[in-house]
């Protein structure tokens, strides 16, 4: 879920002027209509963060893996709000504690002819934790299996070490690719387009890094067909010169569009909007560790502090109370988020019907704040990136205000994401605002890198950096993450946040909105992994 | 001359050793590359393994040791990113930021130079006094804004150039690129030009100080008294006496153009190198980042020598002396 912005900071107040100014201004248009569109059926997408490699196993990040579900197709697929479907597998199922059979759907070629078997599905389990150099390894959702099994052209067996009920959710990441290819295909003859031979509805044409990339439509595609002969991915990391590409006509689709101009763009009658409540909670995330002396907490009036309130949960429970989420997503988001009360929004796997987000409290946080023993409060720095989220360090100021208004007074530190996240991740701060997107749409995610108890060797609370330790927490998660049966999981991963939040271990602020913005004449589904995808994008004709 | 060459390539080989050793050290302390690289999902497991995986695991001296055996057989590593040579990555996007260079230079020298002589000329007429508040605006308008207003006005109002990125390219001489072509014209316009108004704004000024100096000279009234034509007091002697200091400011505004074309790069998605690197400082490719820079040194070392060259070719005066380089 990397999202690099390449553009420096500061002067984003004058380029939303500039902006708002061209799209409240009177604008004539040349160019594109829908007609020659629904005519041509080319399709121009910009998209804002740059596809680092089409190898689909080389590198984890939501550009590379966006982009390899168009030319290639997994198992186990995820819909817009990330609820599994069939994919290349037909059906699957448990066979046992540790087994798992996938049944391969019959009938499905490869882009150069060839059938597609369950031999294609073992080879790719193979490489994909042996692509050399690679940053960011897929190898985390083939960990868990142990062995492959082919039983047949269309059946095949996977066996786990422990019991592991993520395995058909793991799978929406591993993208398939032929046998020949995983055995011999380097990262560079992805690049080069010699190894892009996937089963996906399009057939890959060009990379150019850091340019476009060029896709055509596969004819031969088993499932109903997309709307387009051709598309083209193009890099635009600029945010304005995103939109602007998409006013003048020379992109007929853009992702990530500027809450500043979402509004003003939902009004313009050449342009639709589209939205999705995204996988991403925006987070603070408090020190919980030292007992003394956490580097950015000292007294009200700034003198040195021993103690860490930031330990108490009623502290951090008066903090969330502190804290006009609603004002927030209004004011800072531009609507362009929803508050959030627990780890993902309602709608997600293993939520609780029962969260709802604490409501802006002054008088409740201060009868807190008095109770844990701080009637005067206690001053701290709340740290952010500046360039990782939506609108993140704007967000970091409004909350240092409201917490400033009610009694503890809060300064703000951003940076850009690089130096943040290394520094965060040494504990280097107090009191940091973050963002968490679940990838599977499942609290499991949120649960066991944010909340479990540190612990490098069993992989658990790898993002913890506030290094929050409940055992009774520890505990729920143990049982929830082992449940094969679903809606036995769902209920327990639900009990598991409700511990959470009542614990306290970390303050959810709000879920992020995705937006889109197409051409009249297409329409598109927004997803809440935030990927662009073109088979999504469907040409209305209106 | 020769052995004023070999000098100066020794002190570039100096310049480039300390330059890749404060690169390195740099962007060490800005972060930790596993953290931005790996999926934020990724387990403490997942991490070390990446670690590993990229050499990260090494202590930073032996780290940089490394990367010194490399760079003198010219490998400078493989980025993290695209696991390919960062040299290759980077000569990959070069010919698309020396052709926007180049145009950008060659709009600012065309309409620079003359404007200049003009406003040097005249400077009390409407025109020069003109030519001098736009210079001034050129120069004082940030580029990002001004990237933006001509896209809005060429691209999204009037719908006469793309909004952004860069045409079709044809391969010539080996390289891609796209300047050649009507269509890729059409592209490399705007951004081209963004990039000139500087540099233009620049060179405006600089010719213009330079002829008002130079027509006071005793040389220029002694030319006119013989009776020269005025084109010739102008475009011969004139012209070649104000070209020294400004070949000199060509010279090193071409090698910033080329190396810190960034904020045009990106507002107008042109997939030059200045792009290239800045994803590169985002992500901490550090084999990236460190590989551009001492191309950049390197291409700042080879224009500076050949200013120097010129020097003594347009200025009988000015001889490269073999004693004192």
């Amino acid at each position: 879920m990397t999202t690099v912005k390449s553009h420096t900071h500061g002067f984003n107040g004058l380029r939303r002027g500039l902006l708002s100014l061209a799209l409240t201004g009177s604008l004539t248009l040349a160019g594109w209509s829908a007609t020659t569109l629904a005519q041509t059926k080319d399709l121009t997408i910009a998209l804002s963060t740059p596809v680092t490699t089409v190898d689909p196993h080389f590198h984890n990040l939501s550009p590379n893996n966006a982009m390899a579900a168009h030319v290639f197709e997994t198992l186990v697929k995820a819909d817009a709000s990330l609820k599994t479907y069939p994919g290349l597998a037909e059906s699957w199922k448990a066979l046992s504690d540790t087994e798992w059979e996938f049944k391969l759907r019959k009938g499905v070629k490869w882009h150069n002819g060839e059938p597609f078997t369950a031999e294609d599905v073992a080879g790719t389990i193979k490489r994909i934790p042996n692509v050399p150099n690679s940053p960011a390894s897929f190898a985390v959702f083939v960990r868990a299996i142990k062995e492959v099994k082919v039983i047949d052209p269309h059946t095949i067996r996977f066996t786990t070490a422990t019991t592991y009920p993520l395995l058909p959710s793991d799978m929406v990441s591993v993208a398939i690719v032929p046998k020949s290819v995983a055995e011999t295909a380097k990262t560079e003859d992805f690049n080069s387009g010699k190894a892009m031979i996937g089963t996906g509805p399009f057939r890959f044409q060009e990379y150019v890094s850091g340019d476009r990339i060029i896709l055509v439509r596969n004819k031969d595609y088993y499932d109903a067909q997309q709307s387009w002969d051709k598309v083209t991915f193009r890099i635009i990391t600029s945010a304005p010169a995103r939109v602007a590409a998409l006013l003048s006509g020379d992109v007929h689709m853009i992702e990530g569009v500027p809450t500043a101009d979402a509004a003003k763009l939902s009004k313009d009658a050449r342009v639709t909007v589209s939205n999705a409540v995204s996988n991403r909670m925006i987070y603070l995330h408090l020190d919980s560790n030292r007992e003394k002396n956490s580097p950015f907490v000292t007294m009200a009036d700034g003198k040195p502090l021993e103690a860490n309130p930031l330990r108490d949960a009623r502290v951090r429970r008066a903090i969330s109370k502190m804290i006009d989420r609603n004002a927030i997503v209004s004011r800072v988001m531009e609507g362009q988020a929803i508050s959030a009360g627990q780890l993902l929004d309602e709608s997600f796997f293993g939520t609780s019907k029962k969260l709802k987000p604490d409501a802006y409290d002054p008088a409740g946080a201060k009868k807190l704040m008095a109770e844990a023993g701080y009637p005067n409060g206690f001053g701290v720095t709340l740290h952010s990136p500046n360039n990782r989220y939506i609108n993140d360090g704007a967000t970091a100021q409004a909350v240092a205000q409201f917490l400033s208004r009610n009694g503890i007074p809060t300064k703000v530190d951003t940076m850009p994401s690089n130096i943040f996240f290394t520094r965060a991740s040494k504990q280097e701060f107090s009191f940091i605002l973050a963002g968490w997107g679940a990838a599977s749409g499942d609290t499991s995610s949120p649960l066991r890198s944010l909340l479990a108890t540190y612990d490098a060797k069993a992989g658990m609370g790898a993002a913890n950096r506030g290094r929050f330790s409940s055992p009774e927490l520890d505990a729920l998660i143990a049982k929830a993450v082992v449940i094969i049966d679903d809606k036995q999981r769902d209920a327990a991963l639900a009990l598991a946040s409700e511990k959470a939040i009542e614990l306290m271990g970390l303050i959810p602020l709000h879920y992020e909105v995705s937006t889109w913005a197409t051409r009249k004449g297409i329409s598109y589904t927004g997803r809440a992994d935030q990927y662009t995808l073109a088979q999504d994008a469907k040409l209305t004709g209106k | 001359m020769t052995a004023f060459v070999i000098r100066r390539l020794a002190q570039a080989v100096f310049v480039l050793f300390i330059t890749s050793i404060l690169v390195f050290g740099g962007l060490y302390l800005v972060g930790d590359p596993i953290e931005i690289l790996v999926h934020p999902e990724a387990d403490q497991i997942e991490r070390e393994r990446a670690r590993v995986a990229l050499g990260l695991d090494k202590p930073l001296v032996e780290q940089y040791l490394t990367f010194l055996k490399g760079a003198v057989t010219g490998n400078l590593g493989k980025s993290f990113v695209y696991a390919r040579p960062a040299l290759d990555v980077i000569f990959e996007r070069m010919p698309a930021t020396m052709e926007l260079a180049v145009l950008a230079m060659l709009i600012s020298i065309v309409l620079g130079i003359p404007l200049g002589l003009y406003a040097g000329l005249r400077p009390n007429s409407f025109i020069s006094r003109s030519i001098m508040t736009g210079s001034i605006v050129c120069f004082s308008l940030p580029t990002f804004w001004v990237g933006l207003l001509l896209i809005l006005l060429f691209a999204v109002t009037l719908g006469w150039l793309p909004s952004t990125g860069r045409g079709p390219t044809e391969e010539i001489f080996g390289l891609q690129l796209s300047i050649f072509s009507l269509e890729g014209l059409r592209y490399a316009l705007l951004p081209a030009l963004n990039l000139a108004l500087l540099k233009l704004a620049l060179i405006i000024r600089l010719t213009r100080a330079q002829t008002r100096e130079q027509s006071l000279l005793d040389y220029i009234k002694f030319a006119r008294a013989k009776g020269l034509r005025s084109s010739r007091v102008i475009g011969v002697h004139l012209l070649k006496n104000i070209l020294i200091p400004l070949v000199t400011v060509i010279g090193l505004e071409l090698g910033s153009v080329i190396a810190y074309a960034i904020v045009t790069e990106t507002i107008f998605a042109w997939p030059g190198m200045g792009k290239l690197v800045i994803d590169s400082i985002f992500q901490l490719d550090r084999p990236i980042v460190v590989a551009y820079l001492l191309v950049v040194v390197c291409m700042y070392i080879i224009i500076n020598l050949v200013v120097d060259i010129l020097y003594s070719l347009l200025d009988p005066r000015v001889r490269i002396s073999e004693q004192h380089g």
